[in-house]
């Protein structure tokens, strides 16, 4: 397939060389002068200096074709929210992937429909979640176009559940458990499903719902 | 009327105290602290410190009770953004964007963002200017 790769800092210049070694057709675009000079080295001619947010510099790297897909992975959210809307909606590329550097940023992303996102800080604090074992309700995957997440979470001796079956459960409207992990097996939970101290429970839910979650399974 | 103005340099801190001038309610942001002296000793409107894209920061300054958006910092893209969010997120009706490029003026201008484009003004009225001239020996090109 062919790629476009907007911004090729450490990401990326490694994503492009991931690509390439996959066998794709890919052009990377970099904008500094003394990074540009660097990735020629290594891409040659598959690499074009300039600012990806410029219709002619896109153009150049061959956006009109378009590409299977655009990655817009510069260090600069602004920079990669307005090549993600300009590569979907004015040169129609059918898919488009936008880092977000500043976790804080990512509701713009969404508000301009720029979808899906990738963030490291993001990642980087979901393992911090589910590595320190006394957070109790671990964010594990978040399904953006969904609008649903799906959380881990320990119950423990003091928890009101315990020893309870899933079909007598008042769960949040919005809310269902997917799966028991129990002694490193997992089942999936039904309605006779019984819980016990020490389950690992998976539970998809609207985000937002993760309090009321907690009161029902956890009490706190 | 209450307006709000993103980037106060030189385009941003002149409409700033034109529209004070015109008895507005005006409210700047900068991320430069130092921009506030563009406004003169005596400004009386409100002027905060940060980013524009900091969602707290626009509801901070008054963005839900905004009737006019300016937004003009010196980054076209961060421009794009905010006046996005402004329009879309805060919906206020009145949001004007400075976007140097032409090119992104004319495709943003197309989505509904009102956009201002200096640089297509620039030329527009230089070209007028150099045909204009008169120029020794030649006779002046019709226009």
């Amino acid at each position: 397939m062919y790629v476009v790769v907007a911004g090729g800092g450490k990401v990326g210049a490694n994503v492009a060389r991931s690509l390439l070694r996959l066998g794709n057709e890919v052009t990377l675009i970099e904008q500094r002068r003394d990074h540009f000079e660097r990735l020629e080295d290594e891409f040659e001619h598959q690499v074009q200096r300039g600012d990806a947010t410029e219709l002619y510099v896109l153009e150049r790297a061959g956006i009109t074709r378009p590409p299977d897909i655009l990655l817009a992975l510069t260090g600069d959210d602004e920079d990669n929210m307005v090549i993600a809307q300009i590569a979907k909606e004015k040169y129609g590329v059918p898919k488009v992937i936008a880092r977000v550097n500043d976790p804080r940023n990512q509701a713009h992303f969404d508000l301009l429909g720029i979808s899906p996102t990738i963030c490291a800080t993001s990642g980087i604090m979901a393992l911090v979640e589910h590595e320190v074992p006394e957070h109790d309700l671990i964010h594990l995957l978040e399904l953006r176009r969904e609008n649903l997440e799906i959380v881990e979470v320990q119950i423990d001796r003091d928890s009101p559940v315990a020893g309870k079956r899933v079909e007598s459960l008042t769960l949040p409207e919005g809310s269902r458990l997917i799966s028991v992990m129990r002694d490193g097996k997992a089942e999936i939970a039904v309605g006779s499903t019984s819980l016990e101290a020490g389950d690992q429970i998976l539970a998809i839910l609207e985000p937002g719902k993760e309090d009321e979650l907690r009161r029902v399974l956890l009490k706190r | 009327m209450k307006a709000l103005i993103i980037g106060c340099g030189r385009v941003g801190s002149t409409i700033a105290l034109q529209l004070l001038h015109e008895d507005w309610d005006v409210t700047v942001v900068d991320e430069n602290e130092d921009a506030l002296s563009r406004l003169g000793i005596n400004w009386p409107g409100s002027f905060l410190v940060g980013h524009g894209m900091d969602a707290d920061l626009l509801r901070e300054a008054g963005i839900e009770e905004a009737d006019a958006v300016v937004v003009a910092t010196d980054g076209d893209n961060t421009n794009i953004v905010i006046g996005q969010v402004a329009q879309k997120r805060f919906g206020v009706q009145c949001v004007v964007v400075r976007i140097l490029d032409p090119a992104r003026a004319d495709f943003y201008a197309a989505r509904g963002l009102r956009t201002v484009c200096p640089t297509k003004t620039a030329i527009d009225t230089l070209g007028e200017a150099v045909r204009a001239c008169e120029i020794p020996g030649v006779a002046k090109a019709a226009v």
